[in-house]
């Protein structure tokens, strides 16, 4: 016990030494504390997505063998299923941009007591099941829906449109299920802009709008960002939605995973597919890890 | 209020003169909220369409669902299997926080990658992978397998939550009880622990809304009479919409309310 060999230390010569030998000891009994965890991450998770990694090597024949690759390139289909996901993903990220920075933006002005309340409705969204939220899409983007019977009232349409079971309301959908994985990391980003430049840029002359192009946007940027990755990385993986509001005429990378396994049992296909897609997924963290590194060396001290 | 509209905010700029930028915000707060609180009125409607608003009241659907065998079942599976999530992920990704917060070796960094993992890999190839090793392992359609796998994402969660917890207390008090002759489990036990209850409820909240929410991998691996609620829900919404779906959704998004009301609440409470 270390506590104890403290208090004794009886041997004044090897002390330094066997506390350094204890020290190490114990931290290495500290570590070992999180291997039920690792384990089970292990097991979960390493182990089959290693599996899926080995399998897509498999050919046909059970031999070594890059065919299951060499499909996806040949495959004019798979190239437009990607280009989908990458389009949709694109589209929805730019909406949650567009829904979403004047929503932070929005909450930074409110004075504190109204903060939590407005917060509540971008995280009670992010806590509710995501088929709850996909169902309740379904029913007001139907024909006779609330969105459509709105519109119709309005008279911005003379009758109903397809919104369900197609690219719009896949779309519609996932930006919803997306904007609070946007709001969250921007507001976090818009929280933390010091006032005193705001100040400083007003008593310097700059108006408003100047003052939200050269100081506040710029300083909110690495929030947008942030936000924009998270959101274009889960849409790229997406099923459950597209699959229901997309009505079997929008097909993602995931829903066709999900049909080589299901339907063909394929596992080279499927596990080439999602090999390419935690390949993408990665390198597109990556790339904005490394935008946020340059950009954080390049930037002026400010304090 | 006047006084309010007239004074500037953070931007310099007076909120009057913003009222513009506060429409489209409620606007889309309202987009952001709405979808999710239709579903209860809707559960509550005598028609067999789904209409929204509803024409008519009637608590038909709620006595439908509890004479569904099939709800019933998926309805305590998923229970089940949450409640174990919760006994799994949260001792140990609370003794993996712990590790990282306190073991100063270098490669501590690796595990706490390593841990936060699951959030970053596609959620459908862990679907497919899981589908593929279960197969193996014989533990397709059973509890167990979605426990471990529902564990397996809830402790991102739970190591995230927890770490936030520790980095807010501080631990010599821990180092004061083990200098008194308290062993490091006693001292964890009484002197940290009841320091960082409020990160540990947390965690214990949000896995058990991660596996009772969880639908992607549950789709794979669960069935027969081990089907979740989500995956019986996922089916009835491709095939036909059966209206019992209002039921369910209703009350799954009732336990997210309260869940994320206590957790708010609990956060309050441990700032002041």
């Amino acid at each position: 016990m270390t506590a104890a060999s403290y208090f004794t230390g009886s041997d004044e010569a090897g002390s330094a030494a066997t506390l350094k030998d204890d020290e190490r000891r114990e931290r290495l009994a500290i570590a070992g504390l999180s291997l039920p965890a690792l384990l089970l991450v292990a097991v979960c998770l390493i182990i089959p997505v290693g599996s899926l990694l080995a399998l897509s090597f498999i050919g046909a024949q059970g031999n070594l063998s890059l065919e299951n690759y060499q499909r996806l390139i040949d495959n004019k289909a798979y190239l437009a299923i990607f280009l989908t996901t990458f389009e949709i993903s694109a589209v929805i990220t730019l909406i949650c941009m567009l829904l979403g920075y004047p929503l932070a933006y929005f909450i930074t002005l409110l004075p504190p007591r109204a903060v939590g309340f407005a917060m509540l409705a971008i995280i009670l969204p992010f806590w509710t099941s995501l088929l709850v939220r996909t169902y309740a899409w379904m029913v007001l983007l139907q024909k006779q829906g609330l969105v459509n019977s709105t519109l119709l009232k309005l008279g911005v349409i003379d009758e109903p449109i397809a919104l369900l079971h197609n690219y719009a309301g896949t779309v519609i959908g996932m930006s919803h299920i997306m904007l609070p994985f946007l709001v969250l990391p921007l507001y976090g980003a818009m929280k933390a802009i010091d006032h005193d430049l705001i100040r400083a840029a007003a008593n310097l002359g700059a108006g408003p709008i100047v003052r939200f192009w050269t100081v506040s946007f710029p300083l909110s940027l690495p929030g947008l960002g942030a936000g924009a990755l998270i959101v274009f990385v889960l849409s790229l993986g997406f099923y459950v939605t597209p699959a229901l509001l997309g009505g079997g005429k929008v097909t993602m990378v995931a829903m066709r995973i999900q049909k080589s396994v299901a339907l063909y049992p394929n596992w080279g296909a499927a596990s080439a597919l999602a090999v390419v897609l935690l390949v993408v997924t990665a390198l597109v963290l990556l790339l904005g890890l490394w935008i946020w590194r340059r950009n954080r060396g390049n930037r002026p001290v400010m304090s | 209020m006047i006084r309010w509209l007239t004074s500037p905010a953070w931007d310099q700029v007076a909120h009057y003169r913003r009222l513009w930028l506060y429409a489209i915000a409620i606007l889309v707060m309202i987009i952001l909220v709405a979808p999710t609180l239709i579903v209860i009125p809707m559960s509550f409607s005598d028609s067999k369409y789904l209409t929204f608003p509803p024409t008519g009241w009637s608590l038909g659907w709620y006595r439908t669902f509890f004479e569904s065998s099939t709800w019933l079942m998926a309805t305590k599976t998923s229970l089940l299997v949450a409640v174990f999530t919760v006994l799994v992920a949260t001792p140990l990704g609370t003794l993996a926080a712990y590790a990282i917060h306190e073991s100063r070796l270098a490669a501590m960094s690796g595990v706490h990658a390593v841990l936060l993992s699951p959030m970053m890999v596609p959620v459908i190839m862990v679907a497919i992978g899981l589908y593929f090793i279960y197969a193996r392992l014989e533990l397709l359609n059973t509890k167990l397998g979605l426990v471990l796998a529902h564990a397996m994402l809830a402790i991102p969660l739970v190591v995230i939550t927890v770490l936030a917890g520790l980095k807010t207390y501080d631990m010599n008090q821990e180092r004061v009880a083990r200098s008194l002759g308290a062993p490091r489990w006693l001292a964890f036990w009484t002197v940290t622990l009841p320091q960082i209850r409020p990160a540990i409820l947390n965690a214990v909240l949000l896995s058990f809304l991660t596996s009772l929410d969880e639908v992607n991998v549950a789709l794979f691996i669960s069935g027969g009479e081990n089907s979740t609620v989500t995956r019986v829900m996922f089916n009835s919404l491709r095939d036909e919409i059966d209206p019992l779906i209002t039921v369910v959704s209703t009350c799954l998004v009732l336990v997210s309310v309260t869940i994320v009301l206590v957790v708010q609440l609990a956060n309050r409470k441990s700032h002041q």
